[in-house]
């Protein structure tokens, strides 16, 4: 297994667990880090195969998705403090009022 | 001794990632989202280790300056900040954890073997490229999207204090 390899499988195995745990988890705030662990898998791919086409691509894309996961970061808190003035809790199971 | 120190650059690619991996696996299983947070925080800094060693310093660099430094910090005060006891700390998993895991595997089996055929080129020695020419790709090339991102973060700005206002007004 070369170098690319592994940062491959590094990225397949942290996104997999990151949306596995947006799915999984009941509590909000975990779901959001497991969001941010997902943009982190994507991050090692693009790193792979900036450093495998040798261009500087890759790079420019992580870059902007540094600043993605800051804009949704400060946009998701206010929605979460919302949520929480709401309904005073943070599991996701009370948050069911779309269901019909 | 130039063996043994290639050697002991890719050992310690191994143990990062290694690292990172436990400390995404974590994420899953701990109770208390400050935890969560702490694993969270120990995968970036693995991850930043790799891209180090990988041989893309400015990420590694820009990877604990943003992620560590400013999202995970805003997140660990969000938790300092909203300290509810409720059922989500006792109860980890949501009733969709069976189909979850179930879905996720499949998920994982296609990506593995698109990973294994076909998909995957092997690496042909690229040519790397340094923190000069990607500065000047970044900033001639590519510069609408760098200015696109300052709208993105104004937007993300005023969206912020839209949603805050707007509560404070329905809530009095």
């Amino acid at each position: 297994m070369d170098k690319m390899h592994l940062l491959l499988v590094l990225s397949v195995a942290l996104f997999a667990i990151g949306l596995l745990g947006v799915i999984i988890r009941r509590n909000l705030l975990v779901m959001l880090m497991c969001m941010e662990l997902m943009l982190n898998g994507v991050n090692v791919s693009l790193v792979a195969f900036a450093q495998q086409t040798g261009t500087a691509v890759g790079a420019v894309l992580v870059f902007l998705i540094f600043v993605v996961a800051a804009a949704e970061i400060a946009i998701a808190i206010p929605i979460v403090l919302l949520l929480v003035r709401a309904k005073r809790t943070l599991d996701m199971d009370a948050f069911t009022d779309l269901k019909g | 001794m130039e063996s043994l120190l290639r050697n002991a650059d890719t050992l310690l690619l191994y143990l990062f990632a290694a690292s990172a991996l436990v400390g995404a696996a974590l994420m899953l299983v701990l109770r208390h989202p400050m935890q969560v947070a702490m694993a969270l925080i120990s995968t970036m800094v693995f991850l930043g280790g790799v891209y180090g060693l990988v041989g893309v310093h400015f990420i590694a660099a820009f990877q604990v300056l943003i992620y560590v430094g400013a999202v995970m910090v805003f997140m660990v005060y969000v938790i300092m900040l909203l300290d509810v006891r409720d059922t989500s700390f006792t109860h980890r998993f949501s009733s969709l954890l069976v189909p979850g895991i179930a879905g996720i595997a499949l998920l994982l089996g296609a990506l593995v073997y698109a990973l294994w055929h076909g998909i995957y080129a092997p690496s042909r020695a690229a040519g790397s490229f340094n923190l000069q020419q990607f500065s000047v790709a970044f900033l001639s090339e590519y510069w609408l999207y760098f200015e696109l991102t300052s709208v993105l973060l104004l937007a993300a700005v005023v969206a912020a204090i839209a949603v805050i206002k707007g509560a404070r007004k329905t809530h009095g």
